[in-house]
């Protein structure tokens, strides 16, 4: 996710870069900066009349006596730049809202390929996560194949569906709540067929399933990459069906997105996750204001945060801090902290979130997340008993672990060295706390 | 119906929305910076992009000073012909035994246009297969295979998270032993930054000019029109990692105005071969520019 608004975000850092250390500007400076940014704004799909009005607003500020006066104009351009975009994105995350009466009904619609079969699996593994028992309700009977898909990603989140074979969405959406009550779900996410907007039959179709269920919820998937168009789709579908809430999907993608500045502009409703990549667990909810702070380089120290303590468990965070106080921290454990790190997802993306380094890294400088495969595979390459104690580890059994690894011997005494560094850091860390950490070097490169 | 009549009847919507801004930015009374505005919002809203957006008008300027043209209305047909030029593309003509190979990111309905190009050159008399390389998504081959029904062509799958290389090697040593002359890969989708699905899509065409170096061997990438300007990006880096001769754009049947065609051509220098503008099994058509500007116009 830290390539989601990239581009944007380094034109947006270049253009603030210009302006800053100039001391005071001129009215000038202040218009070319806002050209520049109506253009990174355009190239990035950020649609034409949601540019105009955000330019014209921002520029009535930026124009104010108080910038012009300002000893530290450029930062105060930022703020103002940052405020809008959280106006237009919407200000705070608005959560998934749930029944009173059971069970909860969530339905996804859509464009065809807006990636709304496999948001349903991801939607599924982040209900569950909160102790939600869900059914997934296949009620797109148009697309080939498609009930298959859903039962797919069924089983890889690991929940079943309700499905009829292709007969009226509706009748399929009644008996799905029929089902779900006489099965114990206590939440449903009804898939339906993608469409367009403009497809009168279909709309109604879907306005009919509307009316037999009553979701909580109606969720429009799009598209992250949608063009110019998005506004037209979203502002179609909610005037039909009177959405909730819109989920942005394949944000991983590239690194415009632009629709997600425009969407909650046109229709008003809040943009409430976004999928990120092609995993189950890559589903993150979309806190505007974090948003924000993403686009202008800020990083997001929040997103970052959440994220480890979805990975790693209390309890696990208690083990560690018993195995580090008896100073019995061994390979086993540094193994699961390296699967605790993945489980948090694309190390690359997170560094982005870091306030400072968004940007920053680029090409050859990012992690490889290779390196942490190897890693791995000469810990498993160990016996359990060599992983408990490395100090066993002598020359011929480092042969054998390189050989089992595909690895080199260097590469396993890398391992090892490497491995003696973590501990140490985390001795220190257990007596000093972060100030314990001064004074050890080649932090870089533990992984 | 004929391809003009069915490009103007697919792309009604895009028209009707491209059309009523450039009919109005062309109805203004001189040509003053206000007109030039107006055609930039037409332009800009179309999905031209900025780029070629600020590309068209300057050369438009151009030739409105070169051709002393005063009214806006006789500006229009110089507008006219500076698109026409941007996307009209000799392409050459297909030559048998041909592969085509169709790859994009995910979604944009590549597995849909596969059924379609069977279809469209098995009513030419073809002998078409078609290899199942999408083999990573949930329930793709089988996706591929009702639309291989629908068109009575035969479909190469494995298993899911086969080697799609393997599956195009099988899907030509069954072409040759069959005798069809037309062979159909569809590909996962993959979003262009992520390298390795990179390398297995050059891994497949390895295979392909290894096992049939003669064959006249297309690689299209398929774009969705509702797409901004991450088409242009797409193309650029898919044309970097594999030799791309042209798009497919699908889903041009909605309200998104295709203007993206004229980016990539501009930026990237692609043409576009096929248009999605329907559902049905046949809504797949050559692609002819001189019908599309017109139609938009």
């Amino acid at each position: 996710m830290a390539q989601l608004f990239e581009s944007l975000s380094d034109k947006m850092n270049h253009i603030f870069s210009k302006l800053r250390n100039k001391g005071k500007l001129t009215e000038l400076e202040i218009k070319q900066a806002m050209r520049e940014i109506r253009v990174a704004l355009l190239e990035a799909d950020v649609n034409y009349n949601v540019v105009k009005d955000f330019t014209a607003k921002v520029s009535e500020k930026a124009l104010g006596d108080d910038i012009l006066k300002s000893l530290t104009p450029d930062q105060q351009i930022v703020k103002i730049v940052n405020e809008e975009l959280i106006e237009l994105m919407g200000s705070s995350y608005q959560k998934l809202k749930v029944s009173d009466k059971q069970p909860t009904i969530y339905m996804m619609c859509g464009l065809q390929g807006a990636g709304k079969t496999t948001m349903c699996g991801k939607l599924t593994k982040f209900l569950q996560k909160q102790g939600k028992k869900v059914l997934l309700v296949a009620a797109d009977v148009y697309r080939p194949a498609a009930i298959q898909q859903l039962k797919v990603v069924a089983g890889k989140a690991g929940t079943e569906v309700f499905e009829m074979g292709q007969i009226d969405p509706v009748k399929i959406a009644k008996s799905g709540v029929e089902y779900a009550l006489r099965n114990g779900f206590d939440t449903m996410i009804i898939d339906t067929a993608g469409r367009l907007h403009i497809d009168q039959e279909l709309m109604n179709e879907l306005v009919n399933v509307k009316k037999a269920v009553e979701p909580t919820e109606i969720l429009l998937v799009v598209d992250s990459m949608t063009g110019q168009d998005a506004v037209t789709v979203a502002d179609t579908f909610n005037k039909t069906l009177d959405i909730t809430g819109v989920i942005m999907t394949k944000l991983d993608g590239d690194t415009r997105g632009g629709a997600a500045l425009s969407i909650k502009a046109v229709t008003g409703k809040p943009i409430k996750f976004s999928g990120t990549g092609e995993k189950m667990e890559d589903l993150e909810p979309f806190h505007p204001e974090r948003m924000a702070s993403r686009i202008l380089g800020m990083g997001d120290v929040l997103t970052l945060i959440e994220k480890a303590q979805d990975a790693f468990s209390q309890e696990e965070a208690e083990k560690l801090q018993k195995k580090l106080k008896s100073n019995s921290f061994d390979l086993e454990d540094y193994l699961d902290q390296i699967n605790n790190m993945k489980k948090m997802g694309n190390i690359n993306d997170m560094i982005g979130m870091i306030p400072g380094l968004a940007g920053k890294i680029k090409g050859d400088a990012k992690i490889d997340e290779k390196q942490m495969a190897r890693t791995k595979a000469i810990i498993q390459s160990m016996t359990p008993k060599e992983r408990r104690n490395p100090d066993i580890i002598k020359a011929s059994q480092k042969k054998r672990i390189s050989k089992g690894s595909g690895t080199t011997i260097q590469e396993v005494n890398q391992l090892l060295k490497q491995f003696e560094m973590t501990k140490e850091m985390m001795n220190r860390m257990q007596k000093g706390g972060m100030k314990g950490l001064r004074g050890i070097k080649g932090l870089k490169g533990l992984f | 119906m004929g391809f003009f009549q069915k490009i103007a009847e697919g792309i009604k919507k895009t028209k009707e929305a491209f059309s009523k801004k450039i009919f109005f930015a062309f109805s203004a009374k001189e040509i003053d910076d206000e007109f030039y505005e107006g055609l930039e919002e037409a332009l800009l809203t179309a999905d031209c992009g900025v780029t070629t957006t600020d590309n068209f008008i300057e050369e438009l300027k151009d030739r409105i000073f070169k051709n002393k043209v005063k009214q806006p209305e006789d500006a229009k047909e110089l507008l006219r012909d500076i698109m026409m030029e941007d996307i009209d593309y000799d392409v050459p003509k297909y030559e048998y035994p041909l592969v085509i190979l169709l790859s994009g990111v995910n979604g944009v309905g590549k597995t849909t246009a596969i059924g379609k190009l069977a279809n469209l050159f098995k009513s030419q008399g073809h002998s078409v297969v078609i290899a199942a390389g999408d083999t990573f998504r949930a329930a793709a081959a089988e996706q591929l295979e009702i639309w291989g029904n629908r068109a009575g062509v035969r479909v190469i799958k494995h298993n899911e998270g086969a080697d799609p290389a393997a599956v195009v090697f099988d899907t030509i040593t069954s072409a040759k032993s069959r005798g069809n002359d037309v062979i159909l890969i569809d590909t996962a989708g993959r979003l262009h930054n992520k390298k390795n699905l990179m390398a297995e899509l050059q891994k497949i065409c390895r295979v392909v000019e290894r096992e049939l170096p003669d064959a006249d061997f297309r690689k299209y990438l398929v774009l969705d029109a509702t797409t901004g300007q991450n088409a242009v990006s797409q193309a650029e880096i898919f044309s970097e990692d594999i030799e791309t001769d042209g798009i497919i754009l699908t889903k041009l049947d909605g309200t998104a105005k295709g203007g993206v065609i004229m980016a990539i051509s501009d930026v990237v220098g692609l043409p576009v071969v096929y248009v999605g503008v329907g559902e049905k099994i046949d809504d797949l058509i050559p692609f002819d520019a001189k019908d599309f500007v017109n139609a938009l116009f």
